[in-house]
This record gives structure tokens, sequence and C-alpha cells, in this order.
């Protein structure tokens, strides 16, 4: 499948960026035809840490099969998680405790919290900046430290299960969250002055990367990549779980469409997160925190799909059961997979430079492309 | 026109250099604010519940909760844990089942706690030990229960 790097008969140079390459954030191929420095053709080969984590998922129960869907998308483990528990649930009827319900949705927005600011410091050392990266990650193990104490792992966390979640919080866990979101919100604008505010930043951002909301439609652009574009289509807002529906919070949407305002709507998402995290941190009910479930979980013989709206996008887990103990089939529909289809629309015509600006604004993360 | 935008545009990218740089200057001169840990001198504290390997608990008699159900065993995922059972004789002349062997693989361990939260009586747990690199890849597989060591008195 590696094409050496060659000139095509018309001129053009045929160059391979990965699978090893820093900013691809993971085992991308990309083979790009160059016009000059002009992109003409960005062409992704996958596969490359494909763990067939869909056909494993067959051979297990639906209490062990969640786990394995951490894996996929890493940085918003504990939101695969959830969709997964919510499939289940949705096949046995289970209520969930509200307890659990508010537990789940703060650790959702704490895990995309995180996720943005790894996107965030990530995003400006692909365009030449490091001191971001340090200070995204300063704040993000804070999150991680909160993770650690409550669910006993730092980034696969496995907290969910079917009917509620595995543990209680811990006594220090409200106490934590909010030294964070104070600490955090001081440190936010800090972001604004060292990135946002940057013109060489903004330069590099503005016009590029564009795809109209149509085009962002029909490539099945999902998240932050389609709401850049003026989609609304925030799964939170559309098809509310658990206590969404109960929440204010407004879905950050741009209309620039470019590389830009996909910048901003992750930026104002953060600010989202934190507005939830405070409505509900004060608010957490008592109660069970897991609903009484059997020791052995059937499905009912039909099918039960689910989605959930990840850092990335909307995440669909569907499953087919025959009523016995591990699913018939299940298929992931990963948010990463639809947004870097886009890639070769958004980078052509654009200069090779801007191609990993655009690739750092579709936030991939590669093992839940390939799964 | 072309001049004075690309003039305007070089001094303003100048600016916002310097705005971000009076930033880094900031943490360079407030050393307060560093957080790193430097691991192998300083121990991390880690948290009462990270998960780091499975232990059987044992007490001060050299006793364990384990009935050999394998819950944990059905439970687990990854088939890492592999329980050998035998057959004790009791006082009264009966046969009991009890555990030979408690063989758990670390390096096929995910740490998804599935198995502890499956154990009905408590006989096992996750500990806090994260330092498992080893020479030799067998060393990782490990007998839990204590060598000599019998079920507690009253854990059915």
């Amino acid at each position: 499948m590696l094409q050496e790097v060659a000139k095509t008969d018309t001129g053009d140079l045929v160059i391979n960026v990965g699978p090893q390459h820093p900013s691809t954030h993971g085992v991308l191929h990309l083979v790009i035809t160059l016009n000059g420095e002009t992109i003409k053709k960005v062409e992704p080969h996958l596969g490359y840490i494909h763990r067939s984590i869909e056909k494993m998922c067959e051979s297990l129960s639906y209490r062990q099969f969640i786990y394995s869907t951490s894996r996929m998308d890493y940085l918003s483990a504990h939101i695969n998680n959830h969709g997964c528990a919510l499939a289940v649930e949705k096949g046995l009827q289970i209520e969930v405790p509200q307890r659990a319900q508010v537990i789940r949705v703060l650790m959702d927005e704490l895990t995309r919290l995180a996720s943005h600011q790894l996107w965030w410091g990530a995003l400006a050392m692909d365009v030449g900046a490091i001191t971001p990266f340090f200070h995204a990650f300063r704040e993000r193990e804070l999150i991680n430290d909160i993770m650690e104490e409550t669910c006993g792992a730092r980034l696969t966390m496995n907290y969910m299960v079917p009917g509620g979640v595995m543990f209680d919080l811990h006594p220090d866990f409200q106490k934590k969250v909010k030294d964070f979101l104070t600490l955090f919100k001081s440190k936010l604008p800090e972001y604004d002055e060292l990135v946002t505010g940057n013109i060489i930043f903004q330069n590099r951002m503005k016009n590029v990367g564009y795809i109209s909301k149509e085009d962002a439609i029909s490539y099945g652009c999902s998240g932050p990549t389609a709401r850049a574009s003026g989609v609304s289509c925030d799964i939170r807002k559309k098809y509310p779980y658990d206590i969404y529906a109960q929440l204010q919070f407004s879905e950050a949407i741009e209309t620039a469409g470019d590389c830009w305002g996909r910048y901003l709507v992750r930026m104002e998402e953060m600010r989202q997160s934190i507005s939830i995290i405070e409505q509900l941190i004060d608010n957490i009910p008592e109660g069970d925190f897991v609903a009484k479930t059997k020791a052995v979980l059937k499905l009912p013989k039909g099918e039960f799909f689910t989605r959930v709206e990840t850092a990335r996008g909307e995440l669909g887990i569907y499953i087919v059961s025959e009523g016995g103990l591990t699913p018939y089939r299940i298929k992931f529909r990963s948010p990463g997979f639809s947004n870097l289809s886009a890639l070769d629309h958004m980078a052509k015509g654009q200069k090779i430079g801007d191609l990993v600006a655009i690739m750092g604004t579709l936030d991939l993360v590669i093992p839940d492309i390939d799964r | 026109m072309f001049l004075s935008k690309y003039i305007s545009e070089v001094f303003g990218g100048v600016k916002s250099l310097l705005t971000g740089m009076r930033r880094t200057g900031y943490y360079f001169t407030h050393h307060k604010n560093i957080i790193t840990q430097q691991y192998p001198n300083q121990k991390p504290v880690l948290a009462e519940r990270f998960r780091g390997e499975v232990v059987m608990t044992h007490d001060e008699n050299n006793e364990h909760a384990c009935t050999g159900c394998t819950a944990c065993e059905l439970a687990c995922p990854n088939g890492t844990i592999k329980i050998v059972t035998k057959f004790d004789i009791t006082p009264e002349g009966k046969k009991k089942k009890a555990i030979d062997t408690f063989v758990y693989h670390l390096e096929l361990c995910t740490m998804c706690n599935l198995c502890v939260d499956a154990c009905p009586t408590g006989a096992i747990t996750m500990s806090n030990s994260f330092e498992h690199s080893v020479f030799d890849r067998s060393e990782l597989t490990k007998v839990l229960n204590k060598p000599g060591s019998k079920i507690r008195e009253g854990v059915e």
C-alpha cells in the first residue's frame, strides 16, 4: 500500500505522511498528491490500529463489552461507556436512579473538558506553539486526579455499568470539582491570551479548511466539526439522554465552517461544560447509584440503537440481539471516521502546511477511527 | 495599500507574540506554580481506589474469603483469572469445595474491576501497586492465594 515518493506523469508529487508522524496524532497514513505546495488530493489509509473491537464484543457478555469501548475514543472513554450502558438499559428497560444519571452526566462533562483541553494543547503544538501544551496538561491533570479518586483509573475508567455506575462518588468529589472549576475559570482567560488572541494563530486558522453546511451534512460530519459549519447536531439537545433534557446549556454553533470556527466551537463547548457541571455539582440527589439488575444480563431478541455526544461528535451504538448471553452483532458509528472522510474535501487547494492545522481542528483520535 | 496591510500584520503578530511571552515570563518567574513530580525519587500519591492489580486479602491467620465459586473467572473479559479447585474433607467427613490455586495473569489484565465487582464474598480487591515491569513475561503470572492459606470460618 505504501507508495514511494514519486512524480506522476502530470508532474504532481505524491508523498506519504505517516503512519508514524507526530502531527497525525496516531498511526494514520495519508497519501498526499501535491502540485508544488498545493494539495490536490488527500487519501487516508486506515487499519494500522484496527483491533476488531466490534467482533470482540460479539464474544463478550453485556457487562463485559463496555470496558472495551474505552479503548476506541480513549479521550472520551466515559462517554463511550455511557452510550453502551444506555443501549443495554434500553434493551432491558432498566430504570436508572436519578443519582446515577447525575453522576454520569457530571463524569461525561468532565471528560469532555479534559478532551478539549488536550485538543487545545495539541492543536497549538501542531501549528507551532509548545507552551500551550503544558498549560493544557496542567489543568487536565486535575481532572485525571478527580477521575482517579472516584473511578479508580485515569484514562480507561470503566465506571459505567448497566443500571448506573460502579461505585458511589468519593466523599471529596464535590469539593475537588468545585476547586477545579474555580481554578479552570481563572485559567481560561490565559488560554485566550496565549492562543485565541494571537494574530499568527488566527491567520493560520481563518479561511483554512472550509467546509460548507451542505457538504458537512453529506459527509456525515458531527460534533464540533459540523457545528462549526452551522449544522445543529448536538445529540444532548436533539435526542437528550439521562438528565440532559432538564439542563440549561446552549449548543455552540458557528457559521464560518473553517478551522477558526471549529476552534471557537470547542472553546465555547468548554464554557458550556463548565456551566453544566456547575448546575449539577450542588444538586446531586441522594439515593442508589446503581439499579438492581440480574447477575446475568440477557437482552431480548431485537435491535437496539442509542447515540451519545462524545467530545468529537455523535457516537452511535447498534446492538443486534438474538436473545442470548452475548450480542449477535455490535456496530459503532464513530464520529472520527466520518469527520476524517471530509479531510480530502477540506484540504483540497490548501497549502501542505495547512493540512496539519485542518487535522488538528478535526480532533482525530485514530483508535476511534479504526476501532 | 498592500504594504501598509503587511506592516500592520507584522506588528500585530509581534504584539501578540509579546502578549504570549508575558504569560510565559510570568510562569518563568513564579516558581510556586510548578507541579512537576520527580517520579522515581518522589513517589506519587495514589488514590485509595486506584486499580493497580488484583490481590487476594489474607488476614493474620493466613485465611482468605475465596470460596472458589469462579464468579470472577466468568466476569473477566480477558481470561485473566483461572481458578483450580480441590475438595477438602471437613471434620464431619463431608467433602467441601475449596480453591487449590488462584492463578492471575497480570499480563492480560486491563484493570476493569469487573472481577472485584462480581465477587460475592469480597475475597479479591484492587491494590495500589503500579510498577509491574519485570524481565520475563512469565513472572507476571501470579498465584494469589498464599501457600498454606485456607478459607476463613463462616464464609460460604
